[in-house]
């Protein structure tokens, strides 16, 4: 996987949370914010429904690079990320990304992960040793 | 009001997260990632890791304990209700591994106002029990309102 020129893309990661994914994810990570995993207290706060974590999504993100090397933990150095639209459960995240700078074994990915017209992460910078 | 920044510099002294290999094989099982070294000892051993081996997101897991007293602390000021996690960055260097204890300090890089918004950055440095750096954190917290 190490021949990789600017512009390739990463594997195309699709995944659909369901409804206990934020559950989950809470229980894993320790982040038991309501807004999370309580529908009713995040519509009573104007939100759609329980969201999904920003860092689940970056969890996604970090997963699609990992492709890149086979799945091997050591090989991201670096990843950057903005949270901007708000993800929910049981809709599907695509996570895409390009190679956008190629030096040897290091190659930089710009990664997107989205719910339909949504970006739920953007301008994400992925540095690869691979 | 204009923001408060006399918390910009202060630093929180580390938390002490000790990493085990259930927790590492629920954090990879609720993002789907299936490799065998983050479930197996013996495939982690296989391949050079001293035991099972965290996602690199796990840095989540055992720095984010060392920024809530930095969030909450009454000299920041942070209206906690009206935040959001507006960005994040990880740098990483030695893998996490189960057995390890990592110490995760945290520091507040900014505080600065704009558009009506106030962000609030936080940085966490997380090194293992033989003081190898392991992960470096840069968390970017928005307000809105402020």
């Amino acid at each position: 996987m190490a021949d990789l020129n600017v512009g390739d893309q990463v594997p195309e990661l699709r995944v659909t949370p369901d409804k206990y994914l934020p559950h989950r994810y809470a229980g894993a990570s320790g982040d038991f914010n309501p807004i999370h995993i309580d529908d009713e207290l995040a519509k009573a706060v104007g939100l759609p429904r329980n969201i999904l974590h920003g860092l689940y999504s970056m969890g996604l993100v970090a997963k699609a690079n990992a492709a890149l090397a086979d799945g091997d933990p050591r090989a991201l150095k670096r990843l950057s990320v903005q949270m901007r639209g708000m993800g929910v459960p049981e809709q599907e995240i695509v996570v895409t990304g390009t190679v956008k700078s190629a030096d040897g074994n290091r190659v930089v990915v710009d990664t997107v992960a989205a719910q339909g017209e949504t970006a739920l992460i953007k301008n994400a910078e992925a540095e690869l040793e691979l | 009001m204009p923001i408060k920044t006399d918390a910009v510099g202060k630093e929180w002294p580390g938390s002490t997260y000790q990493v085990g290999r259930e927790k590492i094989k629920e954090y990879a099982n609720a993002l789907g990632i299936d490799n065998p070294v983050h479930h197996d000892v013996e495939a982690a051993h296989a391949v050079g890791f001293r035991d099972v081996v965290a996602p690199p997101m796990f840095a989540v897991v055992y720095s984010s304990p060392a920024v809530a007293p930095a969030i909450l602390d009454p000299e920041v000021e942070l209206n906690f209700a009206a935040m959001v996690h507006g960005g994040q960055e990880f740098v990483w260097d030695e893998p996490a591994c189960s057995g390890d204890e990592i110490t995760t300090s945290s520091k507040c890089l900014s505080i600065e106002e704009k558009d009506g918004k106030g962000f609030y950055v936080f940085e966490t440095n997380s090194v293992n029990q033989d003081g190898a750096q392991v992960a470096r954190g840069t968390w970017t917290l928005i307000v809105r309102g402020v």
